[in-house]
């Protein structure tokens, strides 16, 4: 790991009782049912758990024979990266600019974090109202512009609209954080810098953004596990997967099969998939993308 | 689990015999998926059936959408704690079904209650759905609805047609909607729920199949036959209308039921329950018909096929808990309650006894257009039409609605979308034959 | 402010007011909806000013007045249980996460970096595919319809394990180097100097965990089946009648704008932490 500490503390047992809150939370109500769900992903039961069988991988094989299974891998990847790339460069900005002292910052700020606090399904029914070929109040608009917005048949709509949607809740999260990070910048080596004549976007490239580093880190692999995790909701509210399976994410999938649909194998077998990808995606980030973060 | 519950009960009594009157009130728990308004109806079933006795007090949990509600059920089920009654949707029948004891038949529940019990009063279109083969009712129907036709007559008037004559073929329907786009209308016609409208209870109405086995009701092994070629036919009909501009898609499930009462679309086949919706926010008038039909075809119109959820009893809970649960059926199913349930809210008396009530106390004559749904079911059904009763249904609507959308889209046809609906579907169900096996 | 630049200031308020138009339409939208009759919002389309409904319809909201509700608990329980768990949850992540990144950051010992991808692990796994074992546990447990077990399996957060991790990383080594000196130990240095120092950390932690812990939706819904222990968040959706009945849309967004409002409160009170903190680190 790049990133360690020169200095540090040395005891046989205080790390462990430190960690043994986490740990217990996490071994009691993730580890132990996670196995469970693991295991299931090798078995074929119907909803009740009356019946259960062991089928070994044909959950897993049974996935990669379905074409729109292995589709939804592309849409994914192409919902993923909009999704982090966007809600990181919109929010780092909106944060740059909150963080200049002016005038009604407190009121900008408030303003940007607040509708994080939208309650997810309530921002469903919102995007309805927005977005509804019907009664939208933005797709009526977008009619009256001319664009023919109608995303229940048109699939590339379909996935503007979600990744609108799933930008826009991370935005104010994103927000958040940045202005965090930027708080913690010491004025004095902007003023420094300033006084030296570096005019503000240099200023920005030679010292906040390396300076923000781990903080942009920090929200780059959230995103992508965010985008890879936490969106079916949106999906589920905005386009169900469609049209056809225009924007059924592989989360989606998960979702539907096993809340819905009750097929435990399965969903069990794709989310064991789901996490492999993400579990890599982020050993990369860990390994690559981690050695340009200044701490 | 069974001992358990059984010692705690024991112990419980033991302890309750000691500190309360002998006769100690046995609660029953019933989670449910009923918000808005219908959760205010359920509210306001339970309260009438506590006062009206003291033996038995049920409580009413709302639990979420149909889903959650099913997933709670499952979930407390598999870890010991599952409710008396559950409230489960139409599609979720086979699974329920296929969980080899988790849920004892309604019919059981009732007959060993030694409660007056006479299946042939329930209305064999409602309450067929959610019996057996063999007779025995599995499940007792709660908020049925069904398919009907709601027109916009302002619409048709200023189109030049007859606001009173509501077209009752799919002919019709076609010259209605060429006659409202020439009059400038945007949306002449749309549906909601189109699995259910324009091929589950389209099939029943002509009388043909849906699935083998008698749509399923004879065995997990039934397949698909919606590709025959009266569904063929109809969606062919509706894929010219879509490219004429005649029949507009607006989206899967219900969400297309706003677009009738704010005017937007002029025709709508949906839910008869959404009538009270139309009614409070319709700013134009509106009729109510039966659903089209094709007139060539022999045996139409048949009856449709409801929509809705039942109530589940579950197994596993002590035996003076059933004997309150067949107490409160008993209460629902009273032509009054009935009576009072349907004029309420629009879903289905479940007995041809509350139908009459509800006739003889002049509630059709003030409200024209509530008895259409009713009309629709009471008659005979068939094998073909009593409903449907297959695995992994919601998987099924599902691909059934991403197939179609397809043709709406321009890029597949109706026999190539409808092909390969079947294709996928049956898949689906022989996933769930392989599930189940007994 | 460093100098004065007229023309980015001009810039900065613009860039900002777009997107505050943009972020918070929603919202925006949301508000005008509450203060229209139920009939006015389903015509197509919306109005987007705001109407004349507003002491009606959260009067009828707060009071659960008017029918449509479809609720039987009512709107103060259902805060307060909110309340509880987002305190809970928010109190309870933040804690557990600052003893665990600073055992991950600042010592040496076997399975170290196992017990921080472990942690990330739980990311991974969203709670509706492993539903039913976890809720089983609950069961198991006897924490159905408590507290606990509304918010303990909760409390668990890899965001906020990492988000520190990340923070103490940039904390300088002379620091951990002069306490080390002046013979303080690990848990002296924890208290005295990185908390303090990630008051900034904590207080956007806070604003994000609040929220999560306050907008509960599913978790709650299952494991609680008297509806007295019901969160805000609940309540709003079970005023939304799924199917074919009428929805009370005005109740439904007044509802919502009133459930928003406890977040917004905890928004503007941690900017001033924030700022409280920048100036105590500011030395």
């Amino acid at each position: 790991m790049a990133a360690e500490k020169r200095v540090v503390f040395r005891s046989p047992w205080l790390p462990l009782a430190l960690l043994a809150p986490q740990a217990a939370v996490i071994g009691v109500f993730f580890f132990w049912p996670a196995a469970q769900t693991v295991m299931q992903s090798f078995q074929q039961q119907d909803a009740f758990g009356t019946s259960t069988s062991w089928v070994g991988v044909e959950n897993f094989v049974h996935l990669f024979q379905d074409r729109s299974y292995i589709e939804s891998f592309k849409t994914t990847a192409i919902f993923s990266v909009s999704v982090a790339v966007f809600g990181i460069a919109i929010s780092l900005l909106l944060a740059y600019f909150a963080d200049r002292a002016i005038r009604g910052a407190l009121v900008y700020k408030t303003l940007l974090i607040w509708p994080y606090a939208v309650a997810p399904a309530v921002a469903g029914v919102l995007w309805l109202f927005m977005f509804a070929p019907s009664i939208g109040v933005v797709a009526y608009a977008l009619r009256k512009s001319g664009i023919d917005w109608n995303h229940l048949l048109n699939g590339d709509q379909a996935m503007l609209l979600i990744i609108m949607a799933a930008i826009w809740k991370q935005i104010s999260y994103n927000f958040l954080f940045f202005l965090a990070g930027l708080s913690s910048i010491p004025k004095s080596l902007i003023e420094a810098a300033a006084i030296d004549g570096a005019k503000p976007w240099r200023r920005f490239w030679t010292i906040v953004f390396p300076l923000l580093s781990p903080t942009t880190f920090f929200l780059l692999v959230i995103n992508i596990v965010y985008a890879f995790f936490d969106t079916f909701g949106i999906v589920d509210a905005a386009t169900e997967g469609g049209p056809g399976k225009d924007t059924a994410i592989l989360v989606y999938k998960v979702y539907y099969d096993g809340f819905k649909a009750l097929d435990l194998g399965g969903s069990a077998a794709q989310s064991v998939i789901i996490m492999s990808i993400v579990v890599v995606l982020t050993v990369l980030q860990f390994k690559f993308v981690e050695k340009k973060v200044n701490y | 689990m069974q001992s358990k519950s059984l010692i705690a009960s024991l112990s419980l009594a033991a302890i309750a015999s000691f500190t309360t009157p002998a006769h100690a009130q046995v609660e029953i728990q019933w989670w449910h998926a009923m918000s808005g308004p219908l959760g205010e109806w359920v509210n306001d079933l339970v309260k009438g059936y506590n006062d009206s006795q003291k033996d038995y007090k049920v409580v009413a949990t709302y639990k979420g959408t149909y889903p959650e509600t099913l997933t709670a059920g499952i979930a407390a089920f598999r870890a010991g704690n599952q409710p008396d009654i559950l409230q489960v949707f139409e599609v979720g029948t086979a699974t329920m079904m296929a969980s080899k004891g988790a849920i004892v038949p309604v019919g059981k529940v009732m007959k060993d209650s030694g409660l007056k019990f006479d299946p042939s009063g329930y209305v064999s279109a409602v309450a067929g759905y959610y019996t057996a083969p063999n007779g025995q009712m599995l499940s007792m129907p709660f908020n049925s609805s069904t398919t009907i036709f709601y027109y916009n007559k302002d619409a048709f008037k200023a189109a030049g047609l007859d606001p009173e004559k509501a077209p009752k073929t799919w002919a019709e329907v076609a010259l209605a909607a060429a006659k409202l786009k020439a009059s400038g209308h945007a949306c002449p016609f749309t549906t909601s729920w189109i699995s259910w409208t324009q091929l589950e209870s389209f099939s029943a109405w002509h009388n043909v199949e849906f699935a083998t086995k008698g749509n399923g009701m004879g065995g997990n092994d039934a397949r698909l036959t919606f590709n025959g070629p009266l569904q063929v036919r109809h969606i062919q009909d509706l894929e010219n209308m879509a490219k004429q501009g005649l029949f507009v898609y607006k989206g899967r499930e219900n969400k297309a039921d706003t677009t009738f009462p704010s005017g937007e679309c002029a025709m709508l086949t949906g839910s008869a329950g959404l009538l009270g919706n139309i009614k409070k926010n319709a700013k134009f008038n509106y009729g109510v018909a039966p659903l089209p039909y094709y007139e060539d075809v022999a045996g139409a119109p048949q009856n449709t096929v409801i929509g809705g959820a039942s109530l589940w009893v579950m197994s596993g809970k002590p035996a003076d808990h059933y004997k309150g649960v067949a107490s409160f059926f008993n209460y629902l199913s009273s032509p009054e309650v009935q009576s009072e349930s349907h004029k309420r809210t629009g879903y289905l008396p479940i007995t041809t006894a509350a139908f009459k009530l509800t006739e003889q106390s002049g509630f059709y004559k003030q409200n024209p257009g509530a008895d259409v749904a009713v009309n629709q079911m009471i008659r005979k059904t068939t094998d073909k039409s009593r409903g449907i009763r297959l695995g992994n249904f919601l998987q099924i609507r599902t691909i059934i609605d991403e197939e179609l959308e397809q043709v709406w889209a321009g890029k597949a046809t109706a026999k190539q979308a409808l092909d390969k609906a079947v294709a996928r579907g049956n898949e689906q169900l022989e996933k769930f034959q392989a599930a189940n096996k007994s | 402010m460093v100098e004065r630049r007229p023309l980015l200031t001009f810039l900065t308020h613009t860039v900002l007011l777009i997107g505050v138009a943009i972020v918070a339409f929603p919202v925006y939208l949301t508000f005008v909806a509450s203060t229209h009759t139920a009939q006015d919002i389903v015509q197509a389309p919306m109005p987007i000013v705001p109407g004349d409904q507003f002491v009606h319809n959260y009067v009828a909201a707060l009071t659960g007045s008017e029918k449509g509700a479809g609720s039987g608990a009512p709107v103060g329980r259902m805060m307060w249980v909110s309340l509880v768990s987002a305190l809970v949850i928010a109190i309870g992540k933040i804690a557990i996460s600052l003893l665990s990144a600073f055992a991950i950051v600042y010592f040496r010992f076997p399975f170290r970096m196992f017990f921080f991808w472990a942690i990330f692990i739980t990311l991974m796994l969203p709670v509706e595919v492993r539903i039913f074992p976890t809720y089983k546990v609950i069961s198991d447990l006897h924490m159905l319809n408590t507290y606990a077990g509304l918010t303990i399996p909760l409390i668990a957060s890899a965001t906020a394990t990492f988000l520190f991790r990340q923070f103490f990383l940039t904390v300088p080594d002379e620091l951990a180097e002069a306490a080390r000196v002046d013979g303080a130990g690990p848990m002296r240095f924890f208290k005295d100097v990185l908390v303090p120092l990630s008051a900034t950390s904590i207080a956007a932690l806070f604003v994000i965990q609040f929220i999560y812990g306050w907008n509960q939706y599913l978790w709650p819904l299952l494991v609680t089946t008297e509806e007295s222990m019901y969160p805000v968040v609940i309540g709003i959706k079970r005023m939304i009648a799924g199917g074919d009945a009428q929805n009370a849309w005005n109740l439904v967004m007044a509802t919502a704008i009133l459930a928003m409002l406890p977040p917004a409160l905890v928004v503007v009170l941690m900017q001033k932490w924030f700022v409280k903190g920048l100036v105590d680190t500011e030395k």
